[in-house]
């Protein structure tokens, strides 16, 4: 496990009651350049968790983290009782309201890049009133961050700090030395006087001592809760149950429900507007222009449904209205055309001198690959309820989001409003995938709830306005030429691909490859770009793990041993490759028509690989197993982790085999699940995983299962028929 | 007016005949652990059980079930509160993500179960296929599903412990 390196500084009190209540307060790292002069002149407190000892001596931890089904909520309490000595069977969560006390910097930090900032954090810097110095300031969940840098940095130093501010309590009153009172199970005990007490006992002498700022952890060998595989997760009983709240369900006294019918061409606003029919349905309050939509507020969805039907509304035109998806592709390509033809390539990751030795090359493969739009399609579709006061002055909302605080922030800036009376009640996310990083849903619950003071406004979107108006994972070309020597070993790699957004790193590749020129172009669209499921590393990894495998086809080599000899100075990347191929029965002889293929990426600190076994007979496409290996340093949940492989295999293969959003007119083509197919039961593979804990820093788990399927799936289907697929989504 | 049973009770609902079953039950009856996912049928996260068969209620209208038997997930607790054998398998197995298509999957399980107490993979699949589950649950769904169909209803614990499956 890392060691802990950063100044820590902590505070306690006392509950009513005679609980505790300790905080953990952070100093950052100055890691980035151009951020760390701000930081030092922003003071102290960057990261806060929090963790209370109730007088039952249970233990009560604040989690800063939203729940969408990744199980943060609980792997974040495992790491605070792991280092605090916890009886686990006591431990209870709450999550942490939206307030700045509770901000999750490290994901800011991780992120950003001098002159850019992450797409994931936008809104909640781009509030006009937040001072620059407070742009770190997040609450967010998102980047596979919860355990790797909340549950390292902060749960895991509360509750080691905690611990020993109570053996230090202990060992004042019994008059003992530190080193001979130990504790277990939220008790302390000095062993040799046959003495025990329980944590609450010394609450009050805790909260007047004086914190550690350099609590020790444990090692892992230690471990009796971190890598437990039995700890179930908090969620699930009330989500077998239907008492599970999530944002739609929200339900206030008097509530009024509202849907909506956004310009189908992104950029055109409500030109022309007729509502007297609407208005003549029953239970119809109010139909609002919202500039880019129009809106029926009502008694209930169903009859909001039925008169917006009967709104008579135009849109503006717009310079979009003639987009279709082939023109934008071609759009792509005459700009890449251009770039290079110009000299004006941006720059991305550069060694060597790639051009020089595909100019020498035995053999040069070139190859370009396409990947379409996706939407999220989460299964909660967007949904936020708000109420103003009659002051105009307090707003409240109920919603699901991934950034509480971004929400709070963007919603104060956007309506002009104090953010300290902005109050932002987050319930379970049905699904998230980076859709719930955006408020743009919250932004216009509040419009409409401002269209009526003092009553609750729920707004719902339709299946068909979520998919319609999200925000799409980017649609790309990428380019390949690589060159071969005249053994057949890899020389020369250049790519070329259009639009960059984050992490920075997802282009590059890991591989032994001398001469690198990794180079982009700007290529906008009007689509709105969002993080999609670990954002660019799911377009990348399916490029690079592509073109890698063509090179070794090429090569006349399996493209497994190529990987392998070019992984030779990346053992724990290698490794992981390794054991996936060996978990598969690479090389074994399969039935006529199967094949296999592999795929490692490395993404959000884990490194995962996987071989998909396909069966390509009869002209269909059967993804039949897929092998997963993954080491993200150490699984502190190792259910969860596999889980989240699990999830992330299935969302990647939707995008490969289904996943297509095309523009028609300027607009959305898609509309609902029966022309935007997600995976079903009848298509999921059976799924084999391996958490290798190579004890490396820990890596996320909610994204980097997703980056490897599309590659191993298409490179299968390449070992089982010879044809190469280039374009997603898959059509054979 | 339109009298409907729900979760054996008998309610009266004041609502416009074609209002779907889901929004009845979800904004008068304030039941919510039935989702709405897509409006057309396609993702059944707003299965419920119409006379013990499963139905899309985002489809339909409250006026075609006038006088039928209605069960949600809130009503497939035994009436002691213990988990249906379903349910209890779903926390075994650790089966929810996000949650939002659980309610609608459970809902399919069970009638899958009531209809063939002992289901093939393909049994499974062409009884689960119209629920989407966009976490990609469906390994441990299809799990979840073998282990219920294996006990009696009453026999499946969820607090057991999970090692033997790491």
């Amino acid at each position: 496990m890392g060691k802990w390196t950063r100044r820590a500084f902590l505070s306690a009190g006392v509950l009513a009651g005679g609980g505790l209540i300790v905080g953990v307060a952070v100093r950052p790292g100055h890691r980035t350049p151009g951020l760390a002069k701000l930081v030092e002149n922003d003071d102290e407190t960057l990261v806060n968790a929090w963790v209370k000892i109730l007088p039952d001596n249970s233990v009560r931890v604040i989690v800063p983290h939203v729940e969408m089904g990744q199980g943060a909520h609980t792997a974040m309490p495992m790491m605070l009782a792991e280092d605090m000595d916890v009886d686990w069977q006591t431990v209870s969560i709450e999550e942490a309201p939206a307030h700045p006390e509770y901000v999750t910097s490290d994901i800011a930090r991780d992120f950003v890049f001098p002159n850019a900032v992450p797409g994931l954090v936008e809104d909640t810097i781009r509030g006009a009133f937040i001072e620059i110095s407070q742009a770190l300031d997040l609450q967010i969940t998102g980047g596979s961050y919860s355990v790797r840098a909340t549950g390292v940095r902060s749960m895991r130093v509360a509750g080691a700090a905690v611990r020993e501010m109570l053996v230090t309590a202990a060992a004042q009153k019994w008059d003992v030395d530190t080193s001979e009172v130990r504790t277990e199970n939220s008790h302390l005990y000095h062993d040799a006087s046959g003495k025990k007490a329980q944590y609450v006992e010394f609450a009050e002498q805790v909260a007047s001592q004086k914190a550690p700022s350099l609590p020790t952890l444990k090692p892992s060998s230690e471990f009796k809760i971190i890598g437990r595989q039995d700890i179930q997760r908090f969620d699930i009983p009330s989500k077998v149950d239907g008492t599970a709240k999530f944002g739609v369900d929200t339900d206030l006294p008097n509530m009024k429900v509202a849907t909506l019918q956004t310009a189908p061409v992104f950029g055109a606003t409500v030109e022309r507007l007729d509502a007297a029919a609407a208005m003549q349905q029953s239970g119809v309050h109010k139909v609002v222009d919202l500039g880019n939509a129009v809106a029926v507020i009502a008694d209930g969805y169903w009859q909001a449904k039925k008169a917006l039907a009967k709104v008579q509304v135009s849109f503006s035109k717009t310079e979009h209205d003639t987009r279709n998806s082939k023109a934008i592709f071609e759009q792509f390509k005459a700009d890449l055309d251009a770039a290079l033809a110009n000299g004006d390539e941006k720059d991305d990751f550069v060694s060597g001198d790639a051009r020089a030795a595909l100019a020498t090359a035995t053999k040069v493969v070139d190859a370009e690959y396409q990947i379409p739009y996706l939407a999220h399609s989460t299964m909660e579709p967007m949904s936020c309820t708000a109420l103003i006061d009659s002051s105009g002055e307090n707003l409240s909302i109920w919603t699901g989001t991934q950034s509480p605080l971004g929400v709070r922030n963007a919603l104060a800036d956007e309506f002009d409003l104090d953010a300290d009376k902005v109050t932002v009640e987050n319930l379970y996310l049905g699904g998230g995938f980076g859709r719930r990083a955006n408020p743009d849903y919250a932004i216009q619950a509040t419009k409409l709830a401002m269209q009526m003071p003092g009553t609750p406004v729920k707004l719902i979107w339709s299946r068909e306005q979520d998919t319609q108006h999200d925000h799409y994972r980017q649609a790309m070309i990428s380019r390949f030429k690589g060159g071969l020597d005249k053994n057949g070993a890899a020389i020369a790699w250049e790519n070329q691909y259009n639009d960059k957004h984050e992490p920075v790193e997802a282009p590059d590749i890991p591989y032994a490859i001398t001469n690198k020129y990794i180079h982009y172009t700007d290529s906008a669209s009007h689509v709105p770009f969002g993080p999609w499921r670990s954002v660019d590393h799911s377009a990348h990894a399916f490029f690079t793990e592509s073109f890698i495998d063509e090179m070794a086809a090429a090569a006349e080599q399996d493209g497994f041993a190529f990987r392998r000899e070019l992984l030779s100075d990346q053992p724990r990347i290698r490794n992981v490759l390794e054991t996936a191929a060996e978990m598969a029965g690479w090389g074994d002889a399969l039935p006529a028509g199967y094949g296999r293929g592999i795929a490692v990426h490395q993404s959000f600190g884990s490194i995962v690989a996987q071989v998909a076994l396909v069966n390509a007979n009869d002209k269909k496409v059967r993804v039949e197993k897929v092998f997963c290996a993954a080491d993200p340093g150490f699984a502190v949940s190792p259910d969860g982790f596999r889980a989240q492989m699990e999830s992330g295999i299935i969302y990647g293969l939707a995008a490969v085999l289904h996943g297509e959003i095309t523009l028609e007119n300027g607009a959305v083509k898609q509309s609902n699940f029966h022309d935007y197919r997600m995976l079903r039961m009848n298509e999921a593979p059976e799924i084999e995983v391996k958490i290798i804990n190579s004890g490396e820093a820990l890596g996320g788990g909610g994204e980097p299962g997703t980056p490897p399927i599309a590659p191993a799936v298409t490179n299968a289907i390449f070992a089982a028929t010879g044809q190469r697929v280039r374009r997603l989504p898959i059509k054979i | 007016m339109i009298q409907i049973t729900v979760n054996n009770e008998t309610v009266v609902l004041d609502v416009e005949p074609d209002t779907p079953l889901l929004w009845a039950v979800r904004e008068q009856l304030k039941l919510t652990g039935t989702k709405f996912g897509c409006g057309m049928a396609q993702c059944g996260a707003c299965t419920m059980h119409i006379d013990g068969k499963p139905v899309r209620t985002c489809v339909t209208p409250i006026s075609a079930v006038a006088g039928k038997s209605i069960t949600t997930i809130e009503g497939i607790a035994n009436s002691n509160g213990e988990l249906h054998a379903v349910q209890a398998a779903w926390v075994k197995h650790q089966v929810p993500q996000c949650g939002y298509c659980q309610s609608g999957q459970i809902m399919s399980a069970v009638a899958l179960l009531e209809a063939k107490p002992n289901p093939s993979d393909e049994d499974i699949d062409a009884a689960m296929s119209g629920n989407v589950c966009r976490c990609g649950m469906y390994g441990r769904i299809k799990k979840a599903i073998k282990h219920a169909a294996s006990m009696t209803p009453t026999t499946v614990d969820a607090n057991d412990d999970q090692s033997e499956e790491a």
